[in-house]
């Protein structure tokens, strides 16, 4: 890792003023940037720690809004009493994610920002129609915040301030892992509510996608049945060491069916 | 460069590092607390398990300064004063949880975490799940697992003593 100034701001304000410098990188739990930054990934001339600041933390229910600020940890969601009553398909999502050690540090906002294909978050803020607010006062919907691998609509220095998701009827989750680094091969997160229905892909392609297919079929009919025989286009999935673009469109189907079961 | 202050093991420390110095680093190099291992150093192993305000982390994917103002507590500081080993240090032993033990500081550490957040107590199968981020290359695991069952007994108050292992 190549050395760099370190800052704690107390406020949001503080911590956007820091990041106008083109330099610096936000870091909340660390467990993406740090990994990243000891293979000389990035070469930061400052990090400003975003865990002192009171406006990105906090779980709670507003209305039929679930919000999370961005700062709060893996074990904290998994764990809140708030999570498990409005969306427990979400805090099962949190418990499932990485390790113990990595749930203690890691946060929802570090996750979503990084965007990383094989993550978990990414699939739930599409499958359930979340809202990300930004530190620029933007309310961006999930539809257009990913923007393909590692990519979101967030602006430079711009920060993940929360999350909004709409409480659903139903949602469920199911993922396979890659047995190796435990990350998402392929997962199917499915919901249905204010948002209408919405099965979201994450895994299985260079950034989280939508299934209108399947979306259309539970409309329609919500069962494991009414998915299991719509089939995943492999054309433009990920095909590497781990699986085939074949395999992961295979199990796209797979995991569609399990998460319409977990979500009951 | 900055300067972290730190409690480690009960001791009050403040500590000349650079931003990029790990939590691990200042352990074993500043304070030569050499208990925790580093083995992977990508976040994977577990070897570099301490507890920072209660909780495990991996103390090779934290900064130093991410610790400041906080109370670390290593392999190193379990025993009691009079060298009284903590209830997971004996069931490791008593278990013969451990081979080359460099896996062991890391196992242990993350073990006490993971007993404490399950106050109703953990299925063999939660214990091998709870263990996810710790690797093992020796034992196989399997008697890590029934040190960490026998362990949280003795820690939730259900058993006055360590049952002990049959041979
Ligand atoms: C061993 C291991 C296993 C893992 N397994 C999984 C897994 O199975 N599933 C999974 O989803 N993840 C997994 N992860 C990743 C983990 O969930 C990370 O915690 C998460 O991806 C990033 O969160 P963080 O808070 O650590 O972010 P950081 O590492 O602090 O930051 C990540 C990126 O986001 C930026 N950033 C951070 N906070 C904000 C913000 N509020 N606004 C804007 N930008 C921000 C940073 O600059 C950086 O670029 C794993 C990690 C490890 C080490
Ligand atoms: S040395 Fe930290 S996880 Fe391996
Ligand atoms: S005892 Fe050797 S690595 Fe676990």
């Amino acid at each position: 890792m190549y050395d760099f100034a370190y800052h704690k701001p107390a406020t949001l304000a503080e911590a956007v003023g820091l990041l106008a410098d083109p330099e610096a990188r936000p870091i909340s739990g660390g467990q993406t940037i740090l990994p990243a930054l000891k293979h000389r990934l990035d070469r930061p001339a400052a990090l400003v720690d975003l865990s002192g600041i009171a406006e990105l933390r906090g779980i709670r229910k507003d209305r039929d809004r679930l919000v999370i600020g961005a700062m709060s940890r893996h074990f904290e969601i998994q764990t809140s009493p708030v999570v498990q009553a409005a969306i427990p398909a979400l805090a099962r999502m949190a418990g499932m994610l990485g390790d113990t050690q990595v749930r203690n540090r890691g946060t929802m906002g570090g996750s979503l920002a990084n965007n990383d294909p094989a993550a978990d978050y990414p699939a739930a803020a599409l499958g359930l129609g979340a809202t990300l607010v930004t530190s620029g006062g933007r309310r961006i919907g999930a539809d257009d915040f990913f923007q393909g691998m590692f990519a979101t609509a967030l602006e430079p220095g711009e920060l993940l301030v929360s999350i909004e998701f709409p409480v659903p009827e139903k949602a469920g989750y199911a993922k396979m892992r890659n047995p190796a680094s435990r990350y998402v091969m392929t997962g199917v997160f499915v919901s249905r509510g204010p948002m209408g229905v919405r099965v979201a892909v994450n895994g299985a392609g260079p950034g989280v996608f939508r299934q209108p297919d399947m979306e259309a079929a539970l409309e329609a009919n919500w069962s494991a049945d009414a998915v299991a025989a719509i089939r995943q286009d492999p054309d433009g999935l990920n095909g590497d060491i781990h699986g085939s673009a074949e395999y992961r469109a295979h199990l796209v189907t797979v995991m569609a069916k399990r998460a319409v079961l977990d979500a009951g | 460069m900055p300067s972290v202050s730190l409690t480690v093991n009960g001791t009050s420390h403040t500590v000349e590092v650079e931003g990029r110095t790990l939590l691990v680093e200042l352990l074993r190099e500043k304070l030569r607390l050499t208990g925790t291992h580093v083995g992977c150093d990508t976040s994977q192993c577990g070897a570099c398990v301490v507890h920072v305000n209660g909780e495990s982390v991996k103390s090779c994917t934290i900064l130093a300064v991410q610790a400041d103002g906080g109370s670390v507590t290593t392999i190193e500081g379990l025993a009691g004063p009079d060298g009284a080993l903590h209830p997971m240090q004996e069931a490791f032993r008593e278990y013969h949880a451990l081979q080359c033990g460099f896996c062991t500081p890391g196992m242990v550490m993350s073990a006490i975490d993971l007993v404490k957040k399950h106050p109703d107590g953990m299925s063999e199968h939660e214990i091998r799940e709870g263990l996810e981020g710790n690797l093992c290359r020796c034992t196989g695991y399997h008697n890590i697992v029934r040190a960490i069952a026998a362990a949280q007994e003795v820690m939730h108050g259900r058993a006055a003593a360590l049952a002990p292992a049959e041979a």
